[in-house]
């Protein structure tokens, strides 16, 4: 038998291939990811000095917004033909496909948010006064606590009505302790007032905790039905 | 068991009388906050009553998911709509309160955020059960119910640092409360527990009849379909 | 590992339905049945639009689960052992269209664990397809997609075959090759369940004709007078 490690590379593998030639997601998602920063800079207009204040909330609020739009189309692709099932069917355990989703999620949110960072900074014209490599741990833990819990909740999501929707009402309310840790976070270090390392703790803590969850329930979700 | 619910109803009627009255008349007036205060009475049983069915939701969902026991989804349900009600009760008495005391409706303050938080999560719990699609739905919403109370401890902590960041405005309290107000206070508890029980019972029992329906609604659907022998 | 057909005679039934139940919400798809089916044969299972054909047999290959009731294959419940002893080929292709054929098969071996990449070339050749195609599967024509499919299903050269309306719009000749091949698959020792509603093209071949209605199994016979094919 494969390893689970082993189908989890394969799965991802295949998304990304499948990704380069539809490119179904990517096209669509750079243009939203640029209309969001757009339209936030439309909207909030600040100097530098309070820019630093409120950045934070603005950029991570706008990559929830661009990671659900990813998110959601995660499962489309297992939807047509249903091809899902062949993976239901198949003695492959659950969880490899659940890394390979949360890890392409990941790369493609980071993507987005690789493209999207620049733009925020020239709109706003952000400088950290903290110490700016955190951001990175900032940004890979939160990125994880969106996707991770994302992912699994896209998969409840198959199996309800209008499952678009579904998402962020399932997502939001449970992901707040962990944009609020971002935010915060992110706003520390941009101001250079506050230490981020509670923050940067606690959002380990929850990608510990649901990740966990996640691999822990995954089984029983996709097989649902 | 179908007597017992009347006499538990009168019960219930006359206990939470006599708290209103203990409530209204025989607590002592508070110092400063005067007459307003009085609404802490309803305020802070609703609160306790909302966490403890909270509680039993989680606890019933772990058994469902471990289980696959039909009764441990009928409570779960239960106890979630229930308890998104009695939480929903906490979040309007407190602005009442806090508007002429505080001079504000609201503020990120802990307790009320996190609050307000779980009041959400149960709210998309809700939503999760209604726009479900499968046969499966009691498993979604046992999964999500397990989400949800991990998110708590997280919801809890973040909001305690956040406020210790933020200056907030002085809540009132701090201090011991009154001996008379605090027996007032667990009279009202218990009144308002037995409230709950009641509510629950019968919201129970319109579970267990529905599923009751739809079960013979489905076998009558068969047998239609099955004499007309397309 | 152990291997779940060990100690297990051969006059044992492969395939045993108990009681099986599975509602849709207020709709029952399958209604009370119960049936064995013996290895190394051939059964054809007909019957209406919505007599239950597709949920029975997605039912057995563990995608839904029952309401009531339950399903055994080789002596056991659904678990990963199992999974590894049936293909499963259902109405939709379950094919990535954005991949050719390989690819897809490619992919698929993976999650089998088969590890010979000849295999897969082998099963294409088999449904009578060539592996050197490039093209993608989306721009295959309708029968040629049913027979990558059926390739898919037989990769990991399964004890048992769930096919599901294999035969749907394929044209005449290449029906009439599949009926072949799964004759001779069932000659080499497999247990084949096969949906349609095109009980003439396996008339000649299937051991034993199953009837549904209403979620229902109605009539089981081996008898092809029905048809009038002597």
């Amino acid at each position: 038998m494969s390893a689970p490690t082993g189908i989890t590379w394969a799965t991802l593998a295949k998304d990304i291939r499948l990704e380069w030639r539809s490119k179904d997601a990517i096209n669509s998602m750079l243009f939203f990811a640029l209309l969001v920063v757009v339209v936030f800079s439309f909207s909030f207009d600040p100097n530098a000095e309070e820019s630093r204040h409120i950045a934070g909330g603005l950029v991570w609020v706008a990559f929830l917004f661009a990671a659900v739009v990813a998110l959601n189309q995660t499962w489309a692709r297992e939807l047509r033909n249903q091809v899902l099932d062949a993976y239901r069917v198949s003695p492959a355990p659950a969880n490899a496909l659940f890394l390979a989703k949360a890890l392409g999620n990941f790369l493609f949110v980071a993507v987005l948010e690789a493209l999207m960072t620049p733009l925020f900074i020239i709109f706003y014209k952000l400088r950290a006064l903290g110490p700016a490599w955190q951001l990175i741990a900032i940004a890979v833990l939160g990125t994880w606590a969106l996707v991770v819990n994302g992912t699994f909740f896209a998969a409840m999501s198959l199996r309800t009505r209008s499952r678009e929707i579904m998402l962020p009402l399932l997502l939001f309310p449970i992901s707040l302790p962990a944009l609020l840790s971002m935010v915060e976070a992110t706003t520390n270090i941009l101001t250079g007032e506050n230490s981020a390392k509670f923050w940067i703790v606690l959002l380990a803590t929850y990608d510990v905790v649901f990740t966990t969850g996640c691999l822990a329930l995954f089984e029983t979700v996709l097989h649902a039905e | 068991m179908k007597k017992a619910f009347p006499i538990l109803g009168l019960l219930t009627a006359g206990l939470l009388t006599y708290a209103l009255y203990q409530a209204l008349v025989v607590a002592p007036t508070e110092q400063t906050m005067g007459d307003v205060q009085r609404i802490f009475y309803y305020h802070v049983p609703s609160a306790w009553t909302a966490f403890l069915l909270f509680s039993i939701n989680f606890l019933a969902s772990v058994w469902y998911l471990l289980r696959r026991n039909p009764v441990a989804d009928m409570v779960a349900v239960t106890t979630a709509e229930v308890g998104v009600a009695f939480c929903t009760v906490v979040l309007v008495t407190g602005p009442l309160w806090a508007r002429p005391v505080w001079g504000i409706w609201w503020t990120w303050d802990l307790r009320l955020t996190s609050t307000l938080v779980l009041w959400l999560i149960y709210v998309s719990y809700l939503v999760l059960r209604r726009f479900s699609s499968s046969g499966q739905t009691p498993v979604l919403a046992a999964a999500l119910a397990v989400f949800g109370a991990l998110d708590v401890p997280l919801v809890y902590f973040s909001i305690w640092f956040f406020r210790t960041q933020h200056p907030q405005p002085v809540i009132g309290g701090g201090g011991s409360i009154d001996p008379r107000m605090l027996h007032v206070l667990l009279i009202n508890w218990l009144a308002f527990l037995c409230f709950a029980f009641l509510v629950c019972w019968s919201r129970y029992r319109l579970e267990a009849l529905w599923r009751e329906v739809e079960e013979v609604q489905a076998l009558e659907a068969l047998a239609e379909t099955g004499s007309d022998r397309r | 590992m152990n291997d779940p057909t060990t100690a297990r005679s051969p006059a044992d039934p492969i395939i045993r339905i108990d009681n099986l139940t599975k509602q849709f919400g207020r709709f029952a798809a399958l209604r009370g049945v119960t049936a064995t089916f013996a290895p190394a044969r051939l059964y054809a299972i007909l019957g209406d639009n919505g007599a239950g054909k597709t949920t029975l047999l997605r039912t057995i290959a563990g995608l839904a689960t029952p309401t009531r009731g339950s399903v055994a294959i080789l002596g056991q419940a659904i678990s990963r052992d199992i999974r590894r002893e049936f293909g499963y080929m259902a109405h939709p292709s379950l094919l990535y269209d954005e991949m050719s054929g390989m690819e897809n098969l490619g992919y698929f071996a993976r999650l089998y664990g088969v590890r010979d990449s000849a295999r897969c070339a082998q099963v294409i050749s088999v449904v009578g397809l060539d592996p050197a195609w490039q093209r993608p599967v989306g721009q295959y024509s309708q029968g040629m997609r049913q027979r990558m499919s059926l390739a898919r299903a037989l990769l990991h050269d399964p004890k048992i075959l769930l096919l599901d309306e294999p035969f749907s719009n394929v044209d005449v000749r290449s029906a009439g090759e599949m009926v072949k091949l799964l004759v001779r698959m069932r000659d080499a020792g497999k247990t084949l369940l096969v949906v349609t509603h095109q009980a003439s093209l396996l008339g000649g071949a299937a051991d034993e004709f199953v009837w549904m209605q209403n979620g229902q199994i109605t009539n089981r016979t081996a008898d092809r007078s029905f048809m009038g094919i002597a």
